[in-house]
């Protein structure tokens, strides 16, 4: 068994125990500050440590994972695309936020993710955005009425 | 028969026109959805449950049943022709299904793929009128310690037990458990991690974390994989139709199929792949004709596809017979029922039997409609798969994204879009299962409250989940359950060391 420790240990395992721990702390820490309700059976206090008592097993069980080596053999990431698609989620929350309608920031995101796969085309990308993101509003807005958020573009339709 | 003639009221529904309409837009979604990689059923009902909110709760229903079916038919017609299955429940069917294409055999492999489906979801189907209604009279007499037991069953079974790794799926199911406890505590009213921030009292949408873990966690996932160098779609040649001996060599495995999908769809034991490859061994094991196993056997695309339409047919009994859903597809139509309030379970049949069986006998008609639709327009199919990737990705989040903001138009809710998709990345890069996560978050409060409320009615004491014979023996099997991958895994450790 021990020929398996020849290559190197294989840190993102780690990094994953450390998230749930983490992430099993915030739970136990927040449910601290709840009050006990005086009712018969459990009050709200009683899943969050069912939960974070899981996830603190969990972190044993990933870190034994880890110190066997059990990840996956991972292919190397593509930092741009990464870079690119989250990008244009970024973009779109901050022109949601700022109010430039629902149109701009969908055709930044269509821009942003078609060259995150590769096109090199973005002006173009971005008119079929413009394009798509009307026809969804119009489709949306005035023939189903739900509401999406609405800009300059939007108040022209 | 008293479910004949509720079956046949529920026909007349079911082909009422607008509902035969809502059907025919379900299984023409889902053919697409399932023909296009990297967006499946369940992302496609996330999507639409905020745009058909304001619809009639039977037609979008009927069309989400729809969107289910369909995509088992279209997963498989990916899988053939090129060999990149859309849905992981066509991967088996992938395995002979291409090696028929290549060899020039496509069409005959797409028709015993779809008569297939049709064969294996009629019956199944069938099956959900036999044991529904006997179901639901068991589900009368369940109380709610008896639920938590059985939402305990499903917990394991779908994280656990028939996962590659029973550590990684349960990470996944505590993850959504995790994302479960956000919001307002129903009983006490009382937040918990909300951290103040007012979007989160109402909880996590399970719309959000669908769509953000399947929609952006994958066009992250493909994105950063993506490799030079183009799939190539092989072109059907040849005549469409199945010669004599592809019928002959096809019915068994359709039966066998099914009778390997419906039992392992209808327990709640979730998942397709698990049917779908019992049937790719058995027939493997069967067949009169080894030397073709390999090489494009028939049998190995027939066994499979019936065996996925049959699991996905079951799984929609403990869904509507008691409000489990055992996939991420079936979680989203729980998300479906929920957002009419309707909560699918023995009083749903007794209080709108016009609804539920009018979505059964709808499923006949959607299998019908797909067979007509899939075997002469395939060809109109594989040419959505000539979409460029770059276009089809930045299509699928700009939907993505539309249904988010159609839901909660929210900075909050985009940026936990965002985090899910990150979230999703991690998972498929790590390779732990997606599914957990969302039946985590749409079952955790629900079983939270059952517990509390059988604890409540027995005055605080716990000694109440064991003294109800179901909910012991229910209990029991979840620990089982649990147990098992482990030995299982240590004993076949250590048969390898005394090898």
């Amino acid at each position: 068994m021990d020929d398996s420790r020849a290559r190197p240990l294989d840190r993102a395992g780690f990094i994953i125990a450390g998230l749930l721990l983490a992430l099993a702390s915030v739970i136990l820490w927040d449910a601290t500050k709840l009050q006990i309700a005086p009712v018969y059976g459990v009050g709200p206090t009683a899943m969050p440590y069912v939960v974070a008592g899981g996830l603190l097993l969990l972190v044993l069980g990933n870190l034994i994972m880890a110190w066997r080596g059990e990840l996956p053999a991972r292919e190397p990431v593509a930092p741009k695309a990464i870079a690119f698609i989250l990008g244009g989620q970024l973009a779109l929350i901050a022109l949601i936020g700022l109010g430039a309608g629902f149109i701009a920031a969908t055709a930044v995101l269509f821009a942003a993710t078609a060259t995150a796969f590769g096109r090199r085309a973005i002006l173009a990308d971005l008119a079929i955005g413009i394009v798509l993101g009307a026809i969804i509003y119009v489709v949306f807005v005035k023939l189903l009425t739900l509401s999406l958020p609405a800009g300059p573009l939007e108040r022209l339709l | 028969m008293d479910a004949l003639a509720l079956l046949l009221q529920g026909l007349a529904i079911a082909v009422q026109p607008t509902n035969l309409l809502f059907a025919l837009i379900g299984v023409l979604l889902g053919t697409a959805v399932g023909v296009l990689p990297g967006i499946g059923p369940a992302l496609t009902v996330a999507l639409l449950l905020p745009v058909t909110y304001k619809l009639d709760p039977a037609g979008s229903l009927i069309m989400f049943a729809g969107i289910y079916y369909g995509g088992m038919y279209g997963g498989s017609t990916t899988a053939i022709l090129i060999n990149t299955p859309g849905e992981s429940a066509s991967m088996a069917t992938a395995l002979e299904g291409n090696k028929m294409a290549k060899a020039g055999r496509g069409g005959p492999a797409l028709a015993t793929a779809a008569i297939g489906s049709f064969v294996a979801g009629t019956i199944a189907t069938i099956g959900i009128v036999v044991l529904a209604p006997w179901l639901v009279e068991i589900a009368v007499r369940f109380g709610p310690e008896d639920y938590f037991a059985l939402m305990c069953v499903a917990f394991v079974t779908v994280s656990a037990t028939f996962g590659t790794s029973p550590v990684r799926g349960l990470t996944a199911l505590f993850l959504g458990l995790a994302l479960g406890l956000v919001g307002i505590d129903r009983l006490t009213g009382q937040p918990r991690l909300a951290f103040g921030v007012p979007e989160l009292l109402d909880g996590i949408e399970i719309t959000t974390l669908a769509v953000g873990l399947f929609a952006v966690g994958e066009a992250l996932y493909v994105a950063s994989r993506r490799r030079r160098g183009e799939e190539t779609i092989e072109p059907i040649r040849g005549s469409l139709w199945m010669t004599r001996q592809d019928w002959a060599r096809s019915w068994k495995p359709w039966l066998r199929g099914t009778a390997f999908g419906f039992p392992i769809g209808a327990l709640p034991a979730g998942g397709a792949e698990i049917p779908t490859f019992l049937s790719y061994a058995t027939e493997r094991r069967l067949t009169k004709h080894p030397e073709e196993f390999g090489n494009g056997a028939i049998e190995g695309v027939a066994g499979p596809e019936a065996a996925n339409n049959a699991s996905a047919a079951g799984t929609l009994v403990p869904l509507l017979t008691l409000g489990l859903p055992t996939s991420a597809t079936a979680a989203m139509m729980l998300a479906g029922f929920q957002q009419y309030g309707l909560n699918p379970g023995p009083l749903l049949f007794a209080e709108r039997p016009e609804l539920v069986w009018g979505l059964i006998a709808s499923l006949f008609i959607a299998n019908a409609m797909l067979l007509v639709l899939n075997l002469p327009l395939v060809g109109l199919w594989v040419r959505l798969l000539a979409i460029p990737q770059p276009w089809l990705y930045a299509g699928i989040l700009v939907f993505a994204t539309m249904g988010t903001i159609a839901a909660k138009p929210s900075v909050v809710e985009l940026t936990l879009l965002a985090a899910f998709g990150m979230l999703g990345f991690l998972m498929r890069r790590f390779d732990y299962p997606i599914a957990p996560v969302v039946v985590g978050l749409i079952l955790g409060p629900a079983a939270e409250s059952q517990l509390r409320r059988a604890l409540a009615i027995s005055l605080g004491d716990p000694l109440v989940l064991l003294q109800s014979p179901i909910s012991a023996t229910l209990l029991a099997i979840a620990l089982i359950a649990l147990v098992a991958p482990f030995v299982l895994k240590n004993l076949r450790q250590l048969r390898a060391r005394e090898d």
